[in-house]
């Protein structure tokens, strides 16, 4: 019971945060490249419910800021200036899922006000809004490089595990090989290959297909070693005895018992690949400016200035911490599950 | 400035002009010595500092380096014949006490200083300085210093007249003759003629070669050198130099150079007190550094814009044997100035200035900076971001709006180039990102490529394989002629169209003329109307678009004494004889 809970949690967690990140274009006050060149390094926006004279409002509202005219990059808070927060507010004009074009936003405040939820960057841009762009960029990244590898897994580690064999000699010696590959080094190598201005979906897709097929080694040497001990298993002999053909015997009785084993492995894989991303760009391998991902978010950390003197900064950072201990617990959950329905 | 003067009236010229009584040949000492006798207060002898270095030196050979670094530390260890004084950017007297020029402005006679010894105790005459040009002119030396000693074509000569005199000949008169000797050091001939003769000489006195091969007529001499780690540098017991009282100077008896690889790195050991003294840094750190300065014992310094200018430029190559048919389509924009102007005019530099610099930059239009007072062309006018000005430029070039976001051009082909950073230059980078924004209400889209450094400067000058690039370039001198492999059409950092054989343009043949007619116009009023033009051809055709002169920031110890940082390179460590520890 207490397991299910367990896994109902992260799966609800999970559903949540991605729902948010899909629909970034609702959820964020801003797109990801507007600038607001008066405020950059902006630090979060204090939401109020009582006034300077301590009048309670029922709809919050927020102060305006202005420069510090000694300090600069400083800032003050201009209590001549009440912007309330409005909810579901029009704004820039953007796309769900890339496809369906709205301009309501869930929260917004009148221009020149400005809502920096979790403050803003060096170019006046929205932290919140970018972290929520950010996250489809380097989502799906994950999504699609964990997806590649653990099909490639299936298919490799299966075969191998089936027919054994030189067969079976081979993959896992190309698996070690791949394990051992030191993929910075190759992605750098395959990114100097490339000619000069390659656009950012290229960039996007070089990302996720070197992520993915480096990825596919361990994913496949487990599945072998289920698919090794299921083509023992007495009902599998049975069928085989039957006179059930290699496809039938793959597809329904041995396949099928890796579920465990891939679930897992997806769970395990997606915040592992979100995370390479995040280095890659960091490193300044992933997309370029404008665009945001979360690793270009967290690049400007390099930076001993930013890393010492703006702590909001460091706030994206945090927010991937329960989405990363989500996708754990939820393999952790399935494991558990999948090991006990196996006994 | 003039440049002409006769013997008689050159001992009043040097008091008047070059000013400062801080550069009088001194009187000779009983020893037989000329020492100069400088203006500083008076410090106290001994003690040492220490100062962060990025890259480790490549050689300690001032015939070879062509990196900052060995630049920096070889400065402290040579001496030149004329100096440019930091301070006031004008020349004065150094290992020669003297000099007179022709009338024509084409011969030079330079008197040294008499009893004047290397660090390793041999004297200096005439034959060494006929020597080190022996060096600097030999072309395969490759010497980054030979192209400056090359005038009208033809490599200076020098002659001995008598052991304290040396004659330069000029091919053509050259208004900054007196400039060029800055930075060549003098080299002792009895501990290099022999290997120069052999043909060892690319091998002399790099880092490894021990500390008693070295000798030099700078404030300090070598002690060791720690790969990895440091170069040590210990007080020439022979340095020409004296203060007011009379002491001997430098006052210090070490400078140890820190290996200190990245600029936060620098910072963060400035921060915590590992290093004395700290230059190159950014107006972020700047901020950073700012507010501990009290607590932690050291001073910043904003010394205003100096010599440098940052510029976004297109590729104007000619491509017909290069090949990269796709830039020369595009490079249909690129010719267009009415393109170049739009995306000038479209550039917002006060944000550039706010965002990248932290305020502590000035906005350019134009190539020469306010730093550089003596030659800036004040009347140059300078135009507010007008996006509606961009617009009716583009328009009147044949570009559109299509669909009201995307601009084409006449043949309804999207403008879209992509603009080339260096990685290593986070200022750059960040200009690009704000030109990017810009350009896009244009409806152009931009994209941003950033390169390691070198591989940049590859595709600049040697490939042509871009499209637009943010560069920066520091001029060395202020004086246009150290500018002209930048301006001449046949230079080589002519950056948007290097090395050309006769000039592609109208407008770069006018420049052509007037910087080589500058050159040889010895009077600085004429000079600076020559000047004066071709900053207003260059901002008239914008083949560079001028963004910003980033302001000086340097900072020190308050332990250390006599500090006075400079706008022109190297900023702090100029007058390093005269530093000391309080």
């Amino acid at each position: 019971m207490r397991r299910r809970f367990k896994l109902c949690g992260a799966l609800i967690l999970l559903a949540g945060f991605q729902s948010l990140i899909l629909l970034a274009g609702f959820f964020a006050p801003y797109t990801s490249t507007a600038q607001d060149r008066r405020f950059p390094f902006a630090p979060p926006t204090r939401v109020h419910f009582f006034d300077a004279k301590g009048k309670f409002h029922a709809r919050p509202f927020v102060y305006g800021l202005k420069n510090d005219p000694v300090d600069f990059g400083a800032y003050g808070i201009d209590f001549t200036r009440v912007y309330p927060i409005r909810f579901l507010a029009a704004g820039a004009p953007y796309k769900i899922a890339g496809i369906f074009p709205a301009h309501i936003h869930l929260l917004g405040v009148e221009e020149p006000g400005q809502l920096f939820l979790l403050g803003s960057d060096g170019y006046g841009r929205d932290q919140l809004s970018r972290f929520l762009y950010g996250g489809q960029l380097s989502l799906l990244a994950g999504l699609i490089a964990a997806a590649l590898s653990v099909s490639l897994g299936i298919m490799l580690g299966g075969v191998a595990g089936f027919y054994g064999g030189w067969l079976d000699n081979a993959l896992m010696r190309g698996a070690e090989l791949f394990l051992a590959l030191p993929w910075l080094y190759l992605l750098f190598a395959v990114r100097a290959a490339l000619p000069l201005h390659i656009n950012q979906s290229q960039v996007f897709l070089l990302l996720v297909a070197v992520m993915g097929l480096v990825g596919w080694a361990r994913p496949a040497r487990l599945i072998r070693g289920v698919v090794l001990s299921a083509k023992e298993r007495t009902f599998v002999l049975a069928a085989r005895g039957f006179g059930a053909s290699d496809r039938y015997l793959l597809f329904r009785h041995i396949l099928p018992q890796t579920s465990g084993v891939v679930l897992t492995q997806i769970a395990l894989l997606i915040p592992q690949f979100v995370l390479a991303e995040v280095t890659l760009t960091f490193l300044g391998l992933g997309v370029g400016e404008p665009l945001a991902s979360w690793g270009s978010l967290l690049s400007s950390l390099q930076q001993y200035s930013v890393l010492s003197s703006y702590w909001w900064m460091f706030l994206p950072a945090l927010l991937l911490v329960p989405l990363f201990l989500g996708y754990y617990i939820a393999a952790d959950a399935l494991q558990e599950r999948f090991k006990s329905v196996s006994l | 400035m003039a440049k002409v003067f006769e013997w008689v009236r050159a001992a009043s010229f040097l008091l008047l002009i070059l000013g400062s009584p801080a550069c009088l040949p001194a009187a000779p000492a009983g020893t037989g010595e000329e020492l100069m006798v400088t203006e500083n207060p008076p410090g106290r002898a001994g003690g040492r500092i220490v100062v962060g270095l990025r890259s480790e030196p490549k050689t300690l050979n001032p015939v070879l380096a062509a990196d900052d670094t060995s630049r920096d530390v070889i400065r402290c260890m040579t001496s030149d014949l004329i100096h440019i004084s930091r301070e006031t950017l004008k020349t004065e007297p150094a290992l020669a006490k003297s000099w007179i020029a022709s009338r024509d402005g084409r011969q030079y006679t330079l008197h040294l200083r008499h009893g004047l010894r290397f660090s390793d105790g041999q004297p200096l005459n005439a034959d060494d300085v006929l020597f080190s040009f022996r060096l600097y002119l030999d072309e395969k030396m490759h010497s980054s210093q030979r192209d400056l000693l090359v005038i009208g074509g033809k490599p200076v000569e020098v002659q001995k007249v008598d052991d304290f005199t040396v004659r330069f000949d000029l091919a053509r008169p050259y208004a900054a003759a007196e400039r060029i000797f800055d930075g060549l050091a003098i080299l002792p001939r009895h501990l290099l003629e022999e290997t120069y003769r052999s043909g060892n000489f690319a091998h002399a006195w790099t880092l490894a070669a021990p500390p008693n091969q070295f000798a030099g007529l700078g404030p300090f001499r070598l002690r060791e050198y720690v790969p990895g780690q440091r170069v040590v540098l210990e007080k020439n017991p022979y340095y020409w130099k004296k203060d007011r009282a009379g002491n001997r100077l430098p006052y210090l008896d070490e400078i140890v150079f820190l290996f200190v690889p990245s600029a936060d790195a620098q910072v963060v050991r400035f921060e915590a007190g590992d290093t004395d003294i700290l230059s190159r840094f950014s107006a972020e750190d700047f901020a950073v550094l700012e507010r501990e300065q009290a607590a932690r014992g050291y001073h910043l310094y904003d010394l205003g814009a100096g010599f440098e200018y940052n510029f976004l430029f297109f590729n104007l190559n000619d491509l017909a044997s290069k090949g990269h048919p796709e830039i020369t389509r595009k490079q249909s924009w690129f010719q267009d100035a009415r393109f170049r102007q739009a995306v000038s005019a479209a550039i917002d530099r006060e944000s550039i200035i706010r965002l990248v610099y932290h305020g502590r930059a000035t906005p350019l239009w134009g190539n020469v900076t306010p730093g550089n007072k003596l030659w800036i062309d004040n009347s140059l006018p300078h135009p507010a971001q007008s996006l509606d000005r961009a617009r009716q430029l583009l328009q009147s070039a044949g570009f559109s709006l299509k669909s009201g976001e995307t601009l084409v051009d006449a043949r309804g082909t999207p403008v879209e180039f992509s603009i080339l950073t260096n990685s290593s230059n986070a200022q750059r980078s960040k200009m690009a990102t704000l030109i990017q924004d810009d350009l896009s209400k244009l409806g152009m889209n931009v994209h941003l490529v950033s390169l390691e450094f070198r591989a940049m400067v590859d595709r600049l000058l040697n490939t042509y394989d871009y499209e637009a690039a943010v560069m920066g370039l520091v001029t060395g001198d202020a004086d246009p002629t150290p500018e002209m492999n930048v301006w001449l059409s046949s230079g080589e950092t002519h950056l948007w169209h290097p090395v050309q054989a006769k000039p592609a343009t109208e407008w770069e043949a006018e420049i052509d003329r007037l910087m080589q007619q500058q050159m040889t116009t010895l009077d600085y009023a004429k000079r600076k109307r020559l000047y004066d033009r071709v900053q207003e051809i260059i901002a008239e055709n914008v083949p560079v678009i001028c963004l910003a002169s980033p302001n000086i920031l340097v900072g020190a110890k308050d332990r250390v004494g006599n500090f006075r940082p400079a706008i022109l390179d190297p900023y702090v460590l100029w007058n390093i004889e005269q530093l000391y520890v309080r």
